[in-house]
């Protein structure tokens, strides 16, 4: 097993390094907005404009500022400063860190609680009104694009705006404090985007696991588990759904690595300063310092919680050997 | 009193091409601590059979049970789910095929082993680990104590089925049903296992089931031997009498079509012709007719049931049941024909099949209108329902009951 | 080797075959292999049936595939047409494939679900740019599909709506499409109903005698293997431990594990079955990443002596009655008519 994560660890340093250096082509060659005149405000004159690419190093060739941000990288852990307003980029995404992670983890609670059980129901009662029922909100739930959702539980739920006001709405997010330390603010603000992200989600582990647990079931050691004599509950539950969940497992690691820089539009409806609103805000504003380390950031944590789950996998399944 | 008694089982099963009838009619008795062996193909319904015995059938939605099936006493069929449980794994246990499906690919076979124990048994963990331990050694796992914590991949092909062996007798259930227990592994390894389950059976005094299509399995190993063929057993008997005084057209094309060891080399296969039938639209009359060299007018008419086969002089009691319109002295006077080497073709020009006369007492059911005669002294008697015409197949050629080629 | 006047279309020597196996953190290095095919050395003679016969992992399948070349030995030469093909380039093996075809196993897997059946067994005629008229390439592949006893007329059906054994007809029809002069057939019957085997096996000799075909005849079924090989070659572990005419390694096996495995088949003869003393062999077999060193199968042979045939390969030799054998202590006749009940008396 070790060489195995030696041997990840090393390929996820060589996926970073390869990422950081085509975003940064992306940027060098896609016509953009020029991040000098960005910075300089309204009407800059010449020498203003010159003076700030200087100091941005923008006058330098592209692979020289390239190594020059690598370096301040690896050596500094120094995401550069962004260029719309000069922050540091690393205190910009760690202090949106917590917001996403919450937004992501919560969700996922979510939606494993209210997909697995869904899914096991489907398949054990497989073609009654209840599968039929849980199959069809599953493909509603799918079909649904995530900010429609958002506005619409907004427009119903809303305490502010909504027709039945129960939940928080838009911008309820507290300014400081971490679910940890603010719990009070931060739960209700995040109810509701919880589970408008964790609908879809929902949906595609329960049609995921029901299929799954289907085919499980006319596995032969689900044959054998009966004619041991086992109670049918026994039978399914710890032969049947600890067979069909692992691959679960492999697709909530690759969910939630990506969800967690991803979750665009679940904050943009609801408002939450998480880091998919940074990165989208750094696109459109052509700043590259942040973009870049949004970017770093989330491919880390995809590659990251991939290696997690490989590894999860193998204590799950006693055939996987690395 | 028999320990299990099987009595005219029908399992059917509901599905989109029409109903499919697994097994049509089945009767077979095993005693106490006899080994019975049931011997057919695929689509016989051998396993069928054995799974309605075990109460495994009720979990597949679509099939319809019908007939009887007396286990100890206890009619299984009226029992209910928590009543066949008990006796699953307990008073009468299974093992199957293909020993790596059949275990859990996650849990360690200890763990396996102890949860057959507790299901039924009031009894500590570890208690249930020594008695695991205890019956690994019995069949022959070495370092039983060590390889309770290994993974069933972590085992060869063999020593699974030892552990399958170990799992289905550590409740020493009444009866065994082995459901081609050998087929998957090798000879070496086929002779060791068959080689345990004979051992085994004398030592706990088990009876047995032993489902397999492999005539020289059950030579060795059962007592009793039922030859099944499109969801009827159509000959049963001991096995000596199968082996040496077969009555089954069916029977005798097995024998004469197998390889052997101990038949000289150039001998000629003779080949069955045709194709096992479909379960959902089976042959009328004889469900063997359309493959039978010495069929007859009267077999496509009338369906024949399990008859004593008249010449069973050999004393002792002994069994032996066929289901054939064929006058037993025709029977006999066939086979004394291919046994010396004969082809079908060669035997039907030199013994005589009579048209019309048949053996009575093989008479079931008769499709024709009431007042025919079909055959000699047999006369359609009210008639018979014609069940509704199942849906259409897509298309009649996998189910094609007639010779596929000529005879090669 | 006995030859009984035919000549040697195939000559194998000191084949080898050795998937490695491959450990490290960046760079991969061999750290081991499995031997599956580990120096065999036999003829094929022209018109015969070779049996080649073991349990699992004895490389039987593997030698298969290597004759025909659909993989590239390790070692070792394969001598066709006075030629070694042993690291032929595809190109130069491509005329080949018109000599040499397979009939596989899984008459369920090994037939594309998706292409017709006569286009499966047309395709050898395309691919070789032979009847490049469709309607003389339909003409050859019916007149093949009567030959094999299939119904002409079922030209475009798929392989699906065929049985298992008509499945197996058909890829007995494609393997001679182009009157190979070889054919390998690595379990044909394994997986068909037993009433259906005699009908292929019987066609398969059938095949023979018409189309002059020789066979390399690959099963683990030994009753199989006696009826329809000329001579035979049992493999353990990657070797060949004997190799005799079909009626002498029968009546008279030499080798001790041909001994075990002819005593291991069960007969359906029931005075037969109660009056043999079957040699059952214990364990298992051995890995072929680590086979035991000198004789391979000294672990599990009954007649092992400790200080010979755990230090001293045996090689293939003539013994007694003619079977080459690899063993020191070959069985004697005394102990053949023990453990071996159906061997001649």
């Amino acid at each position: 097993m070790i060489p195995f994560i030696i041997r990840r660890l090393l390929w996820m340093v060589v996926l970073l390094l390869v990422i950081s250096f085509l975003t940064y082509i992306i940027f060098y060659t896609l016509p953009a907005a020029d991040p000098a005149a960005l910075r300089a405000g309204r009407q800059p004159s010449p020498e203003l404009l010159a003076s700030i690419r200087q100091t941005l190093g923008l006058d330098d060739p592209w692979y020289i500022q390239y190594f020059k941000y690598l370096k301040r990288l690896v050596l500094h852990f120094d995401f550069g400063y962004s260029y719309q307003n000069n922050i540091s980029v690393k205190q910009q995404i760690f202090d949106r860190l917590p917001v996403s992670a919450t937004l992501a983890f919560g969700a996922a609670v979510v939606w494993l609680l209210i997909g697995i059980p869904v899914g096991i129901i489907s398949a054990i009662r497989r073609g009654t009104w209840m599968d039929r029922v849980a199959m069809g909100g599953a493909l509603v739930a799918i079909s649904a694009p995530v900010y429609w959702l958002g506005l619409v539980s907004l427009y119903l739920f809303s305490k502010d705006l909504g027709k039945f006001p129960i939940f928080e709405g838009q911008g309820a997010y507290p300014s400081t404090g971490s679910i940890f330390t603010n719990p009070q603010e931060v739960i209700p603000a995040l109810i509701m985007p919880w589970f408008v992200l964790a609908a879809s989600f929902a949906a595609v582990y329960a049609r995921f696991l029901r299929g799954n647990l289907l085919e499980v079931m006319s596995e032969d050691y689900i044959r054998t588990a009966r004619s041991k004599g086992l109670r049918e509950r026994r039978v399914v539950f710890k032969h049947g759904v600890r067979s069909a969940i692992t691959p679960i497992v492999t697709i909530l690691g690759l969910d939630l690595g990506i969800l967690l820089t991803q979750a665009i539009l679940t904050e943009t409806v609801f408002n939450i300063p998480g880091i998919g609103r940074l990165a989208f805000d750094a696109i459109q504003k052509s700043d590259l310092p942040t973009v870049q380390g949004t970017v770093l950031v989330g491919a880390f944590a995809i590659i990251f919680l991939n290696l997690l789950v490989d590894i999860v996998y193998a204590f799950l399944d006693p055939r996987v050997r690395y | 009193m028999a320990l299990l008694e099987v009595n005219d089982l029908k399992v059917h099963f509901r599905t989109d091409d029409g109903i499919v009838k697994a097994v049509d009619g089945v009767s077979y008795t095993v005693e106490s601590g006899q080994a019975l062996g049931i011997v057919g193909e695929s689509g016989s319904g051998k396993s069928v059979s054995s799974l309605t015995v075990m109460g495994l059938t009720r979990f597949a939605g679509n099939a319809i049970i019908e007939g009887s099936i007396v286990f100890d006493g206890k009619d299984l069929l009226a029992a209910s789910d928590e009543d066949m449980r008990t006796l699953r794994g307990n008073d009468i246990a299974m093992i199957f095929q293909d020993p790596l499906s059949s275990l859990h690919p996650f849990y360690k076979i200890g763990d396996q082993l102890v949860e057959a124990i507790q299901a039924h048994r009031d009894v500590s963990k570890a208690q249930a680990l020594d008695r695991s331990v205890e019956m690994l050694g019995l069949v022959g796992i070495p370092e039983p104590r060590r390889r309770i914590d290994s993974y069933p991949h972590e085992f060869s092909g063999g020593m699974r089925q030892r552990v399958m062996i170990a799992m289905a007798l550590i409740n020493d259930p009444k009866l065994l049903i082995a459901d081609e227990p050998t087929t998957a592994l090798d000879v070496t390894v086929q002779a060791q296992i068959l080689d345990l389950i004979q051992r085994l059976q004398k030592e706990l005094d088990t009876a047995i089931v032993m489902i397999t299509h492999d005539l020289g399995v059950v030579a060795e190993v059962t007592d009793d031997i039922g030859v099944m063929y499109a969801g009827r057993i159509v000959e049963y008997a001991d096995k000596e009498a199968i082996f040496a005084a077969p009555e089954h057209p069916y029977t005798w094309g097995l024998l004469k079509s197998i390889p052997r060891l101990d038949s000289p080399r150039g001998e000629e296969l003779v080949p069955i012709p045709g194709r096992p039938p479909s379960l959902i639209l089976k042959p009328s009359g004889c469900a063997f007719h359309p493959r039978c060299p010495y069929v007859r007018e009267a077999h496509t008419k009338i369906d024949p049931q399990l008859a004593p086969a008249a010449d069973v002089g050999n004393g002792g009691g002994h069994r032996h049941e066929v289901a054939c319109l064929l006058p037993g002295q025709t029977r006999r006077a066939l086979w004394a024909a291919l046994r010396t080497g004969q082809v079908p073709d060669q035997v039907l020009e030199n013994v005589d099949v009579p048209e019309t006369a048949i053996d009575r007492e093989a008479v079931g059911e008769v499709l024709a209108p009431a007042g025919t005669e079909v055959a000699d002294g047999v006369v359609a008697a009210e008639p018979v329902a014609t069940e509704p015409a199942p849906p259409a197949v897509t298309d009649g050629l996998s189910q094609d009951a007639g010779p596929d080629a000529p005879r090669r | 080797m006995s030859t009984n006047g035919k000549s040697p279309l195939i000559e194998v020597r000191d084949l080898e075959k050795h998937f490695p196996l491959k450990q490290g953190i960046i760079l991969q290095r061999q750290v081991g292999a499995v031997r599956a095919v580990d120096g065999i050395s036999f003829d094929v003679l022209e018109g015969e049936t070779l049996g080649l016969v073991g349990e699992s992992g004895c490389g039987k399948s593997t030698t298969a595939r290597l004759v025909t070349r659909l993989l590239e030995p390790t070692d070792g030469t394969i001598v066709y047409k006075g030629e070694d093909i042993a690291h032929s380039s595809r190109a130069e093996l491509k005329p080949l494939r018109r000599d040499m075809q397979m009939i596989f196993q899984d008459p369920y897997s090994s037939l594309n679900p998706r292409k017709t059946v006569g286009s499966i067994i047309g395709e050898p005629f395309i691919i070789h740019r032979l009847e490049k008229d469709e309607g003389a390439r339909k003409k050859r592949v019916q007149e093949l599909m009567d030959l094999v006893g299939l119904n002409p007329e079922h030209y475009n059906r798929f392989p699906h709506e065929f049985s298992g054994g008509q499945r197996q007809r058909i890829g007995v029809a494609r393997a001679i499409a182009l009157k190979p002069k070889l054919v390998v057939a690595d379990e044909p019957v394994s997986a068909l109903d037993v009433s259906i085997q005699a009908q292929i096996i019987n066609l398969l000799s059938q095949l023979q005698r018409e189309l002059g075909l020789t066979i390399i005849f690959i099963a683990h079924d030994l009753s199989v293997v006696r009826h329809v090989c000329d001579r035979v070659a049992v493999m353990y572990l990657g070797k060949i431990v004997e190799m005799a005419d079909a009626d002498q390694l029968f009546d008279h096996p030499r080798h001790p594990y041909t001994g075990a495995l002819l005593s291991a088949v069960p007969v359906p003869d029931p005075r037969l079955a109660r009056e043999k003393h079957r040699q059952v062999l214990g364990g298992d077999v051995p890995s072929p990443t680590n086979p035991p060193p000198a004789c391979r199968f000294h672990t599990r042979c009954p007649k092992a002596q400790d200080g010979k045939c755990n230090v001293d390969e045996p090689f293939l030799e003539v013994k007694e009655g003619g079977n080459l054998a690899a063993c020191h202590f070959p069985l004697t006749d005394e102990e053949i008519a023990a453990r071996v009940p159906t061997a001649a008396a």
